[in-house]
């Protein structure tokens, strides 16, 4: 019998912490605290833990947390690179090690305080080596002024406008205002604030732009023999993949043949080949939001439409619920809470299970991504 | 420690810090010419530069001058929050260029008035994709040579 990991898993836990822009407690604290709530949720007791994964920029590590929230003996563990990129991929390495026997209670989690901490680029020792010395001296310093150099090329190869990116924007925000969750939840989105807004990078506006957030989340993956034993309904991981294109340079991919195709094309072609169904059965979408230009490369890496038709896509409200493909339905990175994506992973459990604040009718299947412009990863959910 | 190990200057622009493969760039630089890496092997030129070649896996490379001449690919504009050496310009300009020699040789650079010009000096609305610009060299620092970007036609 050939491996698959097609429906061989479940996620069957949940858990996540408060989100705001400053939080007390400590990363390990809320580690642990959203850990503990996705053990919970799923009815597994912390001693059957034996199985770790999460970002290489996760300052918490397996140490730490097993000793603390009191797992057993721990099989497997590993980190995912390229910060946003690893989101998806940490469920994904659980299943592959639960699937083929390495583990059978896998956690993975998130905890960051992004919005009490330093701003990662204000770090000019870390980045100045490759390829900073190709990019830095010029002043091209933030994540977002590195897309916002791809996103002028799109809008100028496309015809993409900024009213294409603030349908994202919006999409995202009002979802965030049905999420009580969300660090938007009471801060409604119009089209005038968005045009009145400052500029970050030109042609980037604050809104373009993802919250800075403190707060933590987790997930629980077991096998599909024991998820059905477990206290919350399953849902299934059908398909997983990682995208590394050849001849990439992350955020910076202004030095290959294509800029404008990023690791989204390499990773939904493994994850279509591996799935029962193609982009056109796929419910709802939680689309990696770090910066509103990704969610139109991501809809045509993913085949949701053809090459430069992502801007376009966004128009009519095909993002909004009951549109064409409602994104993000918790509020993403732009408006629930930029926790590395990790929300992400949790909003497509929930759609799943039918509790979502912003529920898409009768969703059976999810697409879950990681960031976009960078080494990235993919999830397919189904219930 | 020199200041170019420290990678910057006290509030000052940041400075490259070359590593092995991308040092040959910087010694054009400082000699006012715009090198790009090229495999020995099978010619083909590779930016940014690496110890072998992604189509042949030769190791052996060699570095030209190119013509310093190219066109606008994209342009972007920061405002703050920034370093403060930067956000003392901004908002300022940040271009990528694609080289005459191969458009597919792409630099990050600044289009400026004049080589020594502030990285605010170009009028926004002169900014454009496709509009052809000459490389220029300024000093950022004492022995850390730099390329600007001119428009071909001020």
């Amino acid at each position: 019998m050939a491996a698959t990991l097609k429906d061989a898993t479940a996620i069957v836990g949940i858990g996540q912490t408060p989100f705001a822009r400053q939080l007390p407690a400590s990363e390990k604290t809320l580690a642990c605290r959203a850990i503990l709530a996705a053990l919970d949720d799923a009815g597994i007791p912390p001693s059957e833990v034996d199985a770790f994964a999460s970002y290489t920029m996760e300052e918490t590590d397996e140490v730490e947390i097993a000793k603390a929230i009191g797992a057993g003996d721990v099989t497997f563990f590993s980190q995912v690179g390229y910060g946003g990129g690893g989101s998806c991929a940490t469920i994904a390495h659980l299943a592959l090690a639960v699937a083929t026997g390495q583990a059978t209670v896998g956690v993975a989690w998130r905890s960051r305080k992004r919005g009490s901490g330093p701003r990662p680029w204000r770090n000019t020792r870390t980045q100045l080596p490759t390829p900073g010395q190709w990019t830095r001296p010029y002043g091209l310093l933030r994540p977002a002024d590195e897309i916002a150099m791809l996103a002028r090329r799109y809008m100028h190869e496309y015809g993409a406008t900024r009213d294409h990116l603030f349908n994202v924007a919006l999409a995202c925000r009002n979802r965030a205002n049905q999420n009580p969750a969300a660090m938007m939840y009471e801060r409604p989105l119009t089209r005038e604030m968005y045009m009145d807004s400052r500029w970050i990078s030109e042609p980037l506006c604050l809104f373009d732009n993802c919250l800075e957030t403190d707060g933590a989340l987790a997930c629980v993956v077991v096998s599909a023999r024991r998820a059905s034993d477990c206290r919350r309904r399953p849902v299934y991981v059908h398909a997983v993949a990682q995208g590394l294109p050849a001849q990439h340079h992350g955020m910076v991919n202004y030095w290959t043949d294509d800029p404008l195709t990023g690791p989204s094309w390499t990773a939904a072609r493994h994850l279509w080949k591996n799935a029962d169904f193609g982009p056109q059965g796929v419910d709802v979408a939680q689309i990696y939001d770090a910066f509103t230009p990704l969610i139109p490369l991501s809809l045509e890496g993913y085949g949701f439409c053809g090459r430069g038709e992502g801007a376009a896509f966004s128009e009519g409200g095909a993002l909004e619920i009951g549109g064409r493909l409602p994104i993000n339905t918790a509020g993403g990175g732009l408006s629930e809470a930029y926790v590395h994506g990790f929300n992400l992973i949790n909003e497509g459990v929930r759609q799943l299970r039918g509790s979502s604040t912003a529920q898409v009718p009768d969703a059976t299947t999810c697409l879950v991504t990681a960031g976009e412009g960078v080494p990235t990863s993919a999830l397919l959910l189904r219930s | 420690m020199s200041s170019i190990m420290r990678g910057t200057t006290d509030n000052g622009p940041l400075l490259p810090v070359p590593d092995e493969d991308g040092a040959p760039f910087w010694e054009f630089a400082a000699r006012g010419e715009l090198g790009v890496q090229f495999c020995a092997g099978c010619h083909e030129p590779r930016f940014p530069p690496r110890p072998c070649c992604p189509r042949c896996q030769s190791f052996d490379s060699e570095w030209r001058a190119t013509s310093g001449r190219g066109r606008i690919w994209s342009f972007v504009r920061p405002h703050p929050p920034l370093l403060p050496a930067y956000a003392d310009q901004a908002p300022y300009n940040v271009i990528v260029v694609e080289l005459a020699d191969d458009p597919r040789i792409r630099l990050v650079g600044n289009l400026v008035a004049a080589p020594d010009a502030a990285l605010d000096s170009v009028d926004p609305a002169r900014l454009r994709i496709g509009a052809p610009v000459v490389v220029a060299f300024t000093e950022l620092a004492e022995g850390v040579t730099v390329p600007r970007w001119l428009l071909e036609r001020p």
